[in-house]
């Protein structure tokens, strides 16, 4: 995964709450064979509406949204975080997220920042008309404007995101101790070892 | 120092420990991996994606058997159909293309080996005792019945799997579920497990990996024990074991990929060791009395709304809380029934013997024993039989069990998942009833609007007959 550290830009002032999975990408999207090209099913329903913020010259392609309390709650479908990373969305700023979600944005390298509503207020105001910046390794979202607004992260998924390790990733790096277990098992029960190999 | 008494759950748990964490979860590694085409795709492009490899081929086995149509895969001139649906035929596409290109041996659609991964695994002795096998399936819990820890993961973990050969888990409770005494005539395996379901309930297992134990399970065939540990997950168990024994290694010795000469009698030396130590603790244990589980049939949508066919629809105000009286109101405004109803008036119109639950040999030779000499009832618009590999047909066409069937009424299709799931091209059509060897009753598996009754192979040979929900017993 792309290390993430630094994010700059434009922001969709959202600011919605209770959004649910189902409404960033509904069901109909779940059959696909890939994790990419699902941003164009993101919020498919609200995307009707020709002046929809997604698709506005202004915001479309924005690296983070800015959401409201409650953020990717229901279904536990992992295609709502691979939809938003599709669309270019590489932070989401809310008062709060569903423990899934925000594990799903984070296995797929999207980072959840939660800050107080007040905070979140005035980045959507901000979000309106100007850029905003996102600093994971001080752990700041700050606008031209002289805001700046400290939020908390769990370090261990911190230094995953800012190495830009997947939990694949971080488990790739425990080789010597699955090569280990594997030569291990090759001498105390070889007969597991062999799989469809026995036959060939 | 004697050594503290561990259970078969805990024995595999230990013995695939590569190392725990401090987060209070391990890495674990896993002997065998099975891929279909419906969770696999995501997971091959990730890899792709990243230059990423698959840690070991040969413990992965891929095979389709979701949206593959049951129906003819070839013409007259050996030719491949195309599949009608594109999604499928994409789907399937990818999975035929993906194996290879990451050197994973493949069974495709027209390979005489073909079928639900979930019969695959066992037939081919891919799946072995005291070995973590896991695939993008809730249903992964069957191969439990070789003695395996077995059980369903996502695609992410799918994608970890492939990479690592590894998952990081935290355990589960131990549960004993105890079935003994001796089964009444015209009890299956199916039965024992719809009543086990019933009695703990759709979330009874939720947290626990079960062992079930006792002289009912000990004495069912591999293929029972099969049928028994694959509806594990649907009392909410992580997974269902049994352990290995004489039976399991007679049923696996000389399977392709089983364990050979010197290396054969090693396996089955720890294979051996592997059972539950005397003395050994569970977390929870739950005994059965076999005289108390007669053939049995589900009223409503959830697999524990589970009756004995004797019974009658039950009134939603029968159960103590408010939520199952909320549940059961619901159920049976999908399913058309009434309160006080008998399970025996009410008709089918169509049937369904086939699912990695009933698809084997013996289930067929089940339903075809109660066919035999007799045919599908005027009101049983559509009946099929849909052997769970190419080996359990081919198998089945030896023993002329395919005429059986066709001559009752039924057709006789290829192997594959069927109408378990609705993802295919065999559904039932809304409002309609299943007599069902499947394993879920939920709302719109079968189809939207489809109402589905699980129940044994025996049972549904016997709903074809009669075109309504019967007590086996009264054909044999």
């Amino acid at each position: 995964m792309e290390p993430v550290n630094q994010i700059d830009g434009r922001a969709y002032p959202f600011g919605l709450k209770n959004v649910d999975t189902d409404v960033i990408i509904p069901a109909k999207w779940l059959k696909t064979v890939t994790r990419e090209g699902l941003g164009k099913g993101a919020f498919e329903a609200l995307r009707q509406d020709p002046d929809n913020l997604f698709d506005s010259a202004e915001f479309a392609g924005s690296p983070i949204l800015v959401a409201g309390d409650n953020f990717g709650c229901g279904s536990s479908r992992e295609h709502a975080a691979w939809a938003l990373g599709d669309m270019g969305i590489k932070a989401v700023i809310a008062p709060s997220f569903s423990d899934i979600f925000s594990g799903n944005a984070f296995k797929n390298g999207i980072l959840t920042v939660v800050l107080p509503q007040e905070a979140v207020d005035r980045l959507m105001e901000v979000a309106r008309t100007d850029p905003i910046s996102i600093d994971l390794e001080n752990q700041t979202v700050t606008t031209p404007f002289q805001d700046r607004f400290s939020f908390e992260i769990d370090p261990f998924r911190k230094h995953c995101l800012m190495n830009g390790l997947d939990e694949v990733g971080l488990t790739l790096a425990r080789d010597a101790q699955i090569a280990s277990y594997e030569s291990k098992l090759a001498r105390e029960r070889g007969f597991l070892t062999h799989g469809t190999s026995i036959a060939a | 120092m004697a050594k503290t008494p561990r259970t078969l759950y805990q024995k595999i748990w230990d013995a695939h420990v590569v190392e725990d964490r401090d987060d209070g979860t391990s890495l674990v590694y896993i002997d065998r991996h099975l891929v279909h085409e419906v969770t696999s795709p995501q997971a091959f492009a990730s890899l792709r994606a990243a230059g990423r490899k698959v840690r070991r081929p040969d413990l992965t086995l891929a095979v389709p058997d979701h949206n593959l149509p049951t129906t003819a895969r070839t013409d007259a001139a050996g030719n491949r159909l195309p599949i009608e649906d594109p999604e499928s035929a994409q789907q399937l596409a990818l999975l035929e293309t993906n194996a290879p290109e990451f050197g994973i041996r493949y069974i495709g659609a027209t390979d005489r080996e073909q079928g639900i991964v979930h019969v695959v695994g066992p037939e081919q002795g891919f799946s072995l005792p005291g070995a973590t096998i896991v695939c993008g399936d809730s249903h992964t819990a069957c191969h439990g019945g070789l003695g395996a820890l077995a059980f369903g993961i996502g695609t992410s973990e799918v994608e970890h799997v492939l990479a690592t050969q590894t998952l990081l888990l935290k355990r589960s409770k131990a549960m004993e579920v105890r079935v003994e005494g001796e089964l009444a005539p015209g009890v299956s395996a199916k039965d024992v497990v719809l009543h086990i379901t019933g009695v703990l309930g759709a979330s009874g297992g939720t947290g626990y990996v079960i062992e079930y134990t006792g002289n009912v399970i000990r004495d069912l065939s591999i293929e029972g024990r099969l049928t028994v540990s694959n509806m594990a997950i649907e009392h909410g168990a992580r997974a269902g074991l049994i352990a290995p024994d004489q039976k399991t290694f007679d049923y696996l010795k000389g399977r392709p990929y089983a364990p050979k000469g010197a290396e054969w009698d090693a396996a089955v030396a720890w294979w051996t060791s592997l059972a539950t130590d005397p003395g050994a603790t569970y977390d929870k244990v739950v005994t059965i009395d076999a005289a108390d589980i007669a053939p049995s049939v589900t009223w409503g949508t959830s697999p524990e709304d589970v009756l004995p066919i004797t019974g009658v629809v039950p009134a939603p105000e029968s159960f103590a809380d408010a939520s199952k009286q909320d549940a059961a109101r619901k159920s049976l405004d999908y399913m058309g029934l009434v309160p006080g109803q008998r399970l025996q008036d009410v008709e089918v119109q169509n049937v369904f013997i086939g699912s990695c639950t009933n698809s084997r040999i013996e289930d067929l030779r089940a339903a075809a024993a109660i066919l035999k000499g007799r045919t599908k009832a005027a009101n049983v618009r559509w009946a099929i039989v849909v052997p769970g590999s190419g080996l359990v047909k081919e198998q089945a066409e030896a023993e002329g069990l395919d005429r059986v069937f066709t001559e009752a009424g039924f057709e006789w299709r290829e192997p594959g998942c069927s109408a378990c799931l609705g993802m295919n091209p065999d559904k039932v059509p809304a409002g309609e009833r299943c007599a069902s060897t499947s394993n879920r009753n939920f709302v719109g598996r079968q189809g939207p609007g489809a109402r589905t009754h699980l129940v044994s192979p025996a049972m549904a040979a016997a709903a074809a007959v009669t075109g309504r929900l019967t007590d086996v017993r009264e054909l044999v």
